[in-house]
């Protein structure tokens, strides 16, 4: 039963993990109805600007101030070069275009710092521990910790502030936001700086695991389940879908997988989805469409 | 001047229904059946037919099959590369274990494909759009997992069949040339197939479901039973253009040429040619499969030796940025752009 809790609570560390990711689709899904491909990719970039200025032998304070400026200047010029041209297109044509921007990230991050893997280490301790015979350690709390911080902030700033409240006028409806004086294309930029914190904690969430490299970008490939179980425009749904998949998959992958052959984490999150789909076609807590005639 | 529809008088049913109805179209048709059929196998190089001319005859058709699903019937997947590694896997084993024929082992791996494809398409009878683009890339990862772990298909763990020598009655199919019009042939099938399927009573289902849904249901199309067979004949294409890039150009099956990267190029290919167009599978087709050799060269000439990671990066870059380009100068894809000379064409040269 211990050894069950272990994986459990492994599980849903991990789920945190995912969820950071599936937070930055669901913010700007919700903000202006792209679907973001290149939330992988953000990450990826975010992972190599930190490992580059570090390098540079910064403070780490100060290299982590500059990769969120150039999460900040990357928003900005995706809006207003990207997506400022294509308002209205079908949301099908902003996908591709996200597909895009995604090649784009990859390639000039790579030939900026490089294509070698690099390992990322920004002083967390990983002193491994027992509370009641489960094996923890503080690496993955203190990223528990932080992804509980930076939802406890995002909430406070959706609902509390006066730019929270315009960003959720935004998503409920773009006209009646525009008629009453919010400028949208600002609001967007406002979404994708957030989502560009947001995969820049996720970056060094995931890069200070995993060591930063390329298949990083598809730790998006984990996210995209998580975001639908939640429902795509639904922040809550994403930290709650990310804390199912990650002790689905982990539980499935220990009890489930040495039978199969192993490695059924690359499809269970998916699994998981599609059962859930079934019985509530927009998510759990997705926004329902109903459509009348 | 010469691109007119009037004088075209439609007195009979047949050139009432012609594929292309204005002469010049049909010419111009004719004459890239030529250059396709005679003057590319006399001409080109064996570099030239057999790594890109054949790649590209393969995603067409398969940008094809996907332009079916996502731009007639307007149900996205983003699982079609599994589905092309279904009828390569299924295709090699029929015809490498079981000794069918060549012609109905790349059938039966389109059919396999097919049955396969149906069964993922279930969930689409129930979610929609984003919901229902992501549950297909559950049958990307799903597939790539049973190929890899079912020995049975795949013979070991790197998931690797080889493909034996092809034989079509006896006549070995050897040559790059002879592989060329291999491909070529059953692509031309096919694709006169899709086109007619998709002029008929069930495209223009699938066009009514992928314009309002309810709107389809309610004048009488049977929606469930439409959008599976959208799915089976997508896969269909898919699985018979997976089998017939492993047996003339991959020439193994393996999972990694069917990476979930390649579902999204299929998917891009169709974006950025045009959905719903058939002209727009080609030229997709021929931007993804063209596109980065063209880049690879010109590089090459800029530089006498390029480092291999900076040559992938700025290839990324290049690729990502024309990708943006195109959506921004033209939405609808590089079909459009070809409408659009279509009509200035007719009015020319008096345009008011």
């Amino acid at each position: 039963m211990t050894f069950f809790f272990e994986v459990l609570i492994n599980g849903l560390l991990m789920g945190i993990m995912y969820s950071l990711v599936a937070l930055g689709f669901a913010l700007i899904y919700k903000a202006s109805d792209v679907f973001n491909m290149a939330q992988g990719a953000m990450s990826l970039l975010a992972g190599l600007a930190l490992v580059g200025f570090l390098e540079m032998s910064f403070p780490l304070w100060l290299a982590l101030l500059c990769t969120v400026g150039i999460m900040i200047i990357l928003a900005y010029s995706t809006v207003f070069f990207v997506l400022k041209p294509l308002v209205n297109r079908p949301p099908l044509m902003l996908f591709m275009a996200t597909f895009g921007i995604m090649y784009l990230l990859e390639g000039i991050g790579q030939s900026i710092w490089g294509t070698d893997a690099k390992g990322l280490n920004i002083g967390i301790p990983e002193i491994s521990f027992e509370i009641r015979g489960i094996l923890m350690n503080t690496f993955d709390l203190t990223f528990a910790g932080v992804a509980a911080l930076l939802v406890a902030s995002l909430v406070w700033f959706f609902q509390k502030t006066r730019t929270g409240r315009a960003l959720r006028a935004v998503s409920d409806d773009h006209e009646a936001a525009l008629s009453v004086g919010i400028p949208l294309l600002k609001a967007w930029a406002v979404t994708w700086v957030i989502a560009g914190i947001v995969a820049t904690v996720a970056g060094v969430a995931w890069g200070s695991r995993l060591g930063v490299q390329f298949s990083l970008g598809y730790i998006a490939f984990k996210a995209l389940p998580v975001l639908i179980i939640g429902g795509i425009d639904s922040i809550p749904g994403a930290i709650i879908a990310g804390l199912i998949v990650g002790a689905g998959e982990t539980l499935a992958e220990v009890f489930i997988g040495p039978y199969v052959g192993g490695g059924i984490q690359t499809f269970f999150p998916y699994l998981i989805a599609l059962l859930v789909l079934y019985f509530k076609p927009y998510g759990l807590f997705g926004k329902e469409i109903i459509e009348r005639v | 001047m010469f691109y007119r529809e009037c004088g075209n008088f439609k007195d009979n049913y047949a050139s009432d229904m012609a594929i292309f109805p204005i002469p010049l179209d049909r010419y111009g048709f004719i004459v890239m059946l030529i250059l396709a059929l005679i003057v590319i196998p006399l001409t080109a190089t064996d570099y030239w037919i057999s790594s890109i001319m054949i790649p590209f005859y393969c995603f067409a058709l398969s940008a094809f099959g996907l332009n079916i699903l996502a731009g007639y019937a307007g149900q996205i997947s983003i699982g079609h590369a599994a589905f092309m590694a279904v009828g390569a896997y299924a295709s090699l084993i029929l015809y490498g274990r079981y000794g069918i024929p060549l012609l109905p082992s790349i059938l039966g791996g389109g059919i396999v494909s097919a049955a396969v494809g149906t069964f993922f398409g279930l969930p689409a009878l129930r979610i929609k759009g984003f919901y229902l683009a992501i549950s297909t890339l559950a049958s990307q990862f799903i597939i790539q997992w049973v190929i890899v772990h079912w020995r049975w298909v795949s013979g070991g763990v790197f998931g690797t069949v080889e493909a034996p020598d092809m034989q079509i009655f006896g006549w070995a199919l050897d040559t790059p040339v002879r592989k060329y019009y291999l491909v070529l042939c059953i692509m031309i099938l096919l694709i006169t197939f899709g086109k007619n399927l998709v002029r008929g009573q069930l495209g223009r289902n699938w066009m009514a479901i992928r314009d309002i849904d309810y709107a389809a249901e309610i004048i009488g199309v049977n929606l469930y039973r439409d959008k599976l067979i959208a799915f089976a004949v997508s896969t269909f294409y898919a699985g018979i253009a997976g089998s017939l890039i492993t047996f003339c150009y991959y020439g193994a099956a393996n999972i990694e040429e069917f990476h979930v990267m390649v579902s999204f190029a299929l998917i891009g290919m169709i974006i950025i040619g045009g959905l719903g167009t058939i002209l727009g599978s080609f030229l997709g087709a021929g931007f993804f499969v063209l596109l980065p050799i063209a880049i690879n060269q010109s590089l090459g000439a800029f530089m006498d030796v390029v480092p291999s990671d900076i040559l992938s990066n700025i290839e990324a870059i290049i690729f990502g940025g024309l990708i943006v380009l195109f959506l921004i100068v033209e939405p609808y894809g590089m079909a459009r752009l070809w409408h659009t000379i279509k009509d200035k064409m007719r009015l020319w040269p008096f345009p008011y």
